[in-house]
């Protein structure tokens, strides 16, 4: 019983980083060897335009039912997060670095016991100049440099690598550019909006 | 564009084949010859589910840890990230070398991808995205699971900007 209890507390407590990298890593070979799929997400984005509003547009013409595994994968997604958000956490937020938190108290942000800060992702913000820029042109650009690219970070960055491609390297390496433009001088600006 | 090297099954409309067609710009392919009932595809959302399990207990969800990570103020997604692809690379090695089959018996198939200019172009504007959502598609769909139901407007601004990719493919560089 009391084994049971401190395993409890284990899973409650956060994951350390190895934990979960063997965890998503071992995503790529249960995919494969479960049905000869590869590992990605942002596939799922064009499935839903080709299942939606294909509009005759050559690049949504394609039998999606082909890759219906993958809103599977999805759905199980969304489903693990739920129970992990409901029943799986200690309550504590989560720990983050002084200066970060620095920064962000100028902008608002000083609850930081959610995943995602409600004091941005909230429905009231969706509407102001703010919201544009961190849920529609963010959104925005995650879809579409997604795909221009080629796949995301699980696509390039896990698949991709695991399988020792060198465009999948290429594709990773400007995530990271674009991502560290982003965060050091786009985000603090956007966040003073 | 990738290379394919599986012979094509069916022919569709435009010149490509299907499976040429489906696979455009995508990593994550079903390579499976066989078609599987509806129930068989449970076996994907349960490995999902663990995958969300592991997104949301190892905070790789969280819009902070994306901060840090590109402000260089916490090693937290690189180990996660790295150690991924070690055990990822690892597993695929294992594969290839003792040919190691699918459940149903098929031999697993790898693709070589093509370079383009899409993964240049495409990938830093994915890159501004990423630090501003906090999240890339995976991460998406996980936050809205574990009930930041504002994120839908991000998904759904995803999907937007996937179609008008598709909509502008043939005038863009590649």
């Amino acid at each position: 019983m009391q084994m049971l209890t401190q395993f409890f507390d284990w899973i409650k407590a956060p994951w350390h980083w190895s934990v979960a990298g063997v965890l998503v890593g071992l995503t790529v070979p249960a995919l494969l060897l479960l049905g000869n799929k590869h590992f990605g997400i942002s596939a799922n984005l064009r499935h839903a335009c080709a299942a939606c509003m294909p509009a005759n547009i050559p690049f949504f013409r394609y039998e999606w039912k082909k890759e219906i595994w993958n809103f599977f994968f999805v759905g199980g997604l969304i489903a693990g997060a739920f129970v992990a958000a409901q029943w799986l956490q200690s309550g504590q937020p989560v720990a983050i670095h002084p200066d970060l938190a620095a920064d962000l108290v100028q902008a608002g942000i000083t609850d930081h016991s959610q995943l995602v800060p409600e004091q941005l992702f909230n429905f009231s913000n969706i509407f102001s100049l703010k919201g544009l820029f961190f849920f529609v042109i963010g959104g925005f650009l995650v879809g579409f440099g997604s795909r221009y690219a080629g796949g995301c970070t699980s696509g390039h960055a896990i698949s991709g690598l695991s399988n020792l491609q060198l465009p999948s390297l290429i594709a990773t390496i400007f995530f990271m550019v674009g991502g560290f433009i982003s965060a050091n001088w786009l985000v603090p600006f956007l966040l003073k909006l | 564009m990738n290379t394919i090297h599986i012979p094509p099954t069916s022919g569709g409309q435009s010149s490509l084949s299907e499976y040429e067609q489906r696979a455009l710009d995508t990593v994550c392919v079903n390579d499976s010859e066989e078609k599987e009932s509806l129930p068989a595809n449970l076996k994907y959302a349960a490995v999902g589910l663990l995958f969300g399990v592991v997104f949301v207990k190892a905070e790789v969800i969280s819009w902070f840890r994306i901060q840090e990570m590109f402000r260089l103020q916490s090693f937290h997604m690189y180990g996660v990230i790295g150690t991924a692809v070690a055990v990822g690379a690892l597993s695929v090695w294992l594969i290839k070398r003792y040919q190691i089959k699918a459940v149903n018996g098929e031999p697993v198939v790898f693709h070589d991808k093509k370079f383009n200019k899409g993964q240049i172009i495409g990938g830093a504007l994915f890159g501004l995205g990423w630090a501003i959502t906090g999240a890339c598609p995976g991460p998406l769909f996980a936050q809205i699971g574990a009930g930041a139901l504002a994120i839908f407007v991000t998904l759904f601004s995803a999907i937007a900007g996937t179609w008008v990719y598709g909509y502008f493919r043939e005038k863009l560089p590649h």
